[in-house]
C-alpha cells in the first residue's frame, strides 16, 4: 500500500499526536493580514466558520426575540411592526448568511481538498474572493439593521416588497452579493472535484461527502443566477417603476413567486445535500462499518440535484392554476425517493455495526430521526388537499425547521465536531459535547413539534398576535427555544474549552480512511508531504485503536 | 484543417484558435440574419412573425456558441452542460407560462395588461 502514512509526517501523527509547535496551517504565519488575505483553503474555511457562526448567533438572537414576543398573546416585548422585522431578519440571516454557506463554505473548504489529497482548491483566489463577497453581503445586511430593518419576510414577496417603506433595497443587494459568493464557491468545487482527484480516486471511490458537495456546487452554479435576476428585477420595479411584478404596471406578482422559488427550492437542497454528505461520513465511520449502498447514495445526490429544479411550484399551491398545481404535486413526491434511498442506506450501514455513540454520531442519529420527520411531513404539504388547510400555518414552519434545523444544522454540528480535531488540532470534551447535544435535541423538539399541532389547529405563521386558545402551544414552543439556546451556549463553551484546554488531537481520532485522516491534525500548510494515493474511503479494517495515541493507527505504519 | 493543426501547435496552451476568415464569415451571416429579423417585421405573417423571429434568434445564438465560443471544437461535455442549462431554462419558462396561461381567465380586469 502506497500511502502518506509511510512518510515522516504521518508517522509523527500516528505516533502520538501532532503538536501545535510543529509546522501547521494555524501557526505557519501570524497577524490578521496573513488570515484575511490568505489563499490557504483551510484558513479560508476557518474564517468562513467564524463568520457563519457569528451570523448564526445574530439570527439566533432574533429567533429568541420572536419566541419571547410570542410567549403571550398581544404585545409582550415589541409592537407588531418591530416583530415583523425580527422574523424577517431571523429568516434572511439564517438562510443567506448561515445555512447556505454553512457546510459547503466552512466545512467543505477545509475538508474537500484534504479529502482529495490536494494542496488546495482549483482557484484559491476565487475562494478568497468568495469569502470577501460574503463579508460584503453581511455588511449590507447590517446596514439594513441600522437603517430601519426590513419586514417582508425572507422571501421578499411582491407586491408588499415593492411598496413597504422599510430597507428592502440594501438587504436585496446584500443577498445578490451573497449569491456571487455562493456561485464562486460552487464553481471552485466543481473544477476541484473534476481536476484534482488523486491517483486511485475514481468517481465511485470518492468519499460521499465529495459527491454531496459536488451536487451542491452544481445547484449553486445553476440556480443562484436566477435569484440574482429576480432580485434585480425587484429593485428595478421598486426603484425605477419598471412593471414586472406589479399588475398596475402590467406585471404579474405570481411571476415573482415563480422566479423566487425556481432558485429557492433548489436552495433548500443546497442546504440539505451537503448535510447528507456529512451524515454518510459520520454514520459509516462511527458504525465502524463500510457504507451500505455507496452507488445509491452517490447517485441519489445527483438525482436530488436534478429533481430539485422541478418542484418549485409546491411553494405556490394557493396562488397557481389547478393544472400547474397537479403537475407540481406529482413532481414533488418524486424527490422523496432519493431522500428515502439515503435514509435506508444509512440505517443499513448501522445494522450490525459497532456503533460509537460519540458527539458527532449523536448529532448524526438525530439528523436521521429529525430529517425523516421533516421529510414525511413534507409529503403532507405536497398533497394538494392537505396543503390548502395547512398552507401558511405553523405546520409549515415546523416542517421547514425539522428539515433545515433538524436536518442541516444537526448535520453541521455533526460535521463540526467530527472534523473539529482535524481543523483545530484539539480534542473536545465528550461530556460537554453530549450535554450540549441533549439540550439542543430536547429543546429543538420542544420548540417545533408542538408547532405541527398548532398549525393543524389553524395558527397562521408570521402573526404577532393570536387568540387565547393558542397560548399553551406558544408557551411550550418558547420554553423549548430557550433550552435549545442553552444547548448552543454549552456547545460554544465545549469548543472554546477544547481550544484552550483540549488535549492534542491525533491524526485519526475516529478511525476514518478518507485522505484527510492521513495527514496530521491540524494539517501542515501543504496538507500532505506528497500527493497521496486514494483507496476505498470506507474500508476501516486496517485502522486499529491505539490507547497510547488515543486515536486510530494503521497497522504496518 | 492544416491551418488548424498549425494553430494547435503554435497555441497549444491557449486552446483552439478559430481562423479569422471563419470568424468574419460568421459575423457576416449574423449581420445578414439581423437584417432578416428587422425585415420580417415589415411583413404581416400573423403568428408566424414571432416564430420566424425566434427561429432566426436561435440560429444566431447557435452560431455564436459554435464558432465565437468554440463549442464546435470543445469537448462534448461542454455541449452537454449547455444543453442541460437550456433544458432547465425551458422547464422554468415553460411551466411558469403554462401556469400564467391557465389563470389568465380568472384575473381581475386590467390585470396583466399595460395601463395608460
Amino acid at each position: 500500500m502506497s500511502s502518506v502514512g509511510s512518510e515522516p509526517g504521518a508517522r509523527r501523527a500516528t505516533a502520538g499526536g501532532y503538536g501545535l509547535e510543529q509546522d501547521n496551517y494555524l501557526t505557519s504565519s501570524r497577524g490578521i493580514l496573513s488570515w484575511i488575505f490568505t489563499l490557504d483553503h483551510k484558513r479560508i474555511g476557518v474564517m468562513y466558520l467564524i463568520s457563519i457562526l457569528s451570523a448564526f448567533f445574530l439570527g439566533g438572537m432574533f429567533a429568541l426575540l420572536v419566541r419571547l414576543e410570542l410567549i403571550a398573546p398581544g404585545k409582550t416585548i415589541v409592537d407588531a411592526d418591530t416583530y415583523n422585522q425580527f422574523f424577517t431578519l431571523h429568516g434572511a440571516i439564517m438562510i443567506f448568511l448561515f445555512i447556505i454557506p454553512g457546510i459547503p463554505a466552512a466545512l467543505g473548504n477545509v475538508v474537500l481538498p484534504l479529502m482529495l489529497g490536494a494542496r488546495d482548491v482549483a482557484f484559491p483566489r476565487l475562494n478568497l474572493a468568495s469569502w470577501w463577497m460574503w463579508v460584503a453581503g453581511a455588511c449590507l445586511a447590517v446596514v439594513t439593521l441600522l437603517t430601519g430593518g426590513v419586514d417582508t419576510g425572507w422571501t421578499f414577496y411582491t407586491p408588499y416588497s415593492t411598496s413597504t417603506g422599510t430597507s428592502v433595497i440594501p438587504i436585496v443587494t446584500g443577498v445578490f452579493i451573497l449569491g456571487f459568493s455562493s456561485i464562486f464557491t460552487g464553481l471552485n468545487f466543481i473544477v476541484t472535484v473534476h481536476k484534482l482527484r488523486p491517483k486511485g480516486m475514481t468517481w465511485f471511490r470518492m468519499p460521499l461527502f465529495l459527491w454531496a458537495i459536488y451536487g451542491t456546487a452544481v445547484l449553486q452554479v445553476l440556480a443562484t443566477p436566477v435569484l440574482g435576476i429576480t432580485l434585480m428585477l425587484l429593485v428595478a420595479e421598486r426603484a425605477l417603476g419598471v412593471g414586472i411584478f406589479d399588475p398596475a404596471l402590467g406585471g404579474d406578482p405570481v411571476l415573482f413567486q415563480h422566479f423566487f422559488w425556481f432558485y429557492s427550492h433548489p436552495a433548500v437542497y443546497i442546504m440539505i445535500l451537503p448535510a447528507m454528505g456529512v451524515i454518510s461520513e459520520v454514520v459509516s465511520i462511527d458504525s465502524r462499518k463500510h457504507i451500505f449502498g455507496y452507488r445509491f447514495i452517490a447517485l441519489s445526490s445527483v438525482a436530488i440535484a436534478i429533481l430539485s429544479f422541478l418542484v418549485w411550484g409546491h411553494h405556490m399551491f394557493t396562488s397557481m392554476s389547478p393544472l400547474a398545481n397537479m403537475v407540481f404535486s406529482a413532481l414533488t413526491f418524486s424527490v422523496s425517493i432519493p431522500s428515502a434511498i439515503k435514509v435506508f442506506n444509512w440505517l443499513a450501514t448501522m445494522y450490525r455495526g459497532t456503533l460509537v455513540l460519540n458527539t458527532p454520531m449523536l448529532y448524526a442519529l438525530a439528523f436521521i430521526f429529525l430529517f425523516t420527520v421533516g421529510g414525511l411531513t413534507g409529503l403532507f404539504l405536497g398533497m394538494l388537499a392537505v396543503d390548502v388547510h395547512v398552507h401558511d400555518t405553523y405546520f409549515v414552519v415546523a416542517h421547514f425547521h425539522y428539515v433545515m434545523f433538524g436536518g442541516t444544522v444537526m448535520a453541521f454540528l455533526a460535521g463540526l465536531h467530527h472534523w473539529w480535531p482535524k481543523i483545530t488540532g484539539r480534542m473536545f470534551e465528550e461530556k460537554w459535547g453530549k450535554l450540549a447535544f441533549w439540550l439542543v435535541f430536547v429543546g429543538f423538539n420542544t420548540t417545533f413539534f408542538i408547532q405541527f399541532v398548532a398549525g393543524t389547529q389553524g395558527m397562521p405563521r408570521r402573526y404577532w398576535d393570536y387568540p387565547e386558545r393558542f397560548t399553551p402551544y406558544h408557551v411550550i414552543s418558547s420554553i423549548g427555544s430557550f433550552i435549545m439556546a442553552a444547548g448552543f451556549f454549552v456547545s460554544l463553551f465545549c469548543l472554546l474549552h477544547s481550544l484552550m484546554r483540549g488535549r492534542l488531537a491525533p491524526a485519526n481520532p475516529w478511525g476514518g480512511n478518507s485522505l484527510e485522516w492521513w495527514t496530521p491534525s491540524p494539517p501542515p500548510t501543504q496538507n500532505f508531504d506528497r500527493t497521496p494515493e486514494a483507496e476505498d474511503p470506507y474500508d476501516f479494517t486496517e485502522w486499529k485503536y491505539d490507547r497510547q495515541v488515543r486515536g486510530y493507527v494503521r497497522e504496518g505504519v | 484543417m492544416a491551418a488548424h493543426a498549425t494553430g494547435h501547435a503554435a497555441h497549444g496552451a491557449v486552446g483552439h484558435v478559430v481562423p479569422i476568415r471563419t470568424l468574419v464569415g460568421v459575423l457576416c451571416v449574423l449581420l445578414v440574419l439581423t437584417v432578416g429579423t428587422v425585415g420580417v417585421t415589415k411583413v404581416d405573417l400573423g403568428p408566424l412573425n414571432l416564430l420566424l423571429a425566434l427561429a432566426i434568434a436561435v440560429v444566431k445564438g447557435a452560431l455564436v456558441l459554435l464558432y465565437f465560443m468554440h463549442l464546435r471544437w470543445d469537448r462534448p461535455f461542454n455541449a452537454v452542460v449547455l444543453i442541460s442549462a437550456l433544458v432547465f431554462f425551458m422547464i422554468f419558462v415553460g411551466l411558469a407560462l403554462m401556469d400564467a396561461h391557465n389563470y389568465q381567465s380568472e384575473m381581475i380586469p386590467g390585470y396583466g395588461t399595460l395601463t395608460p
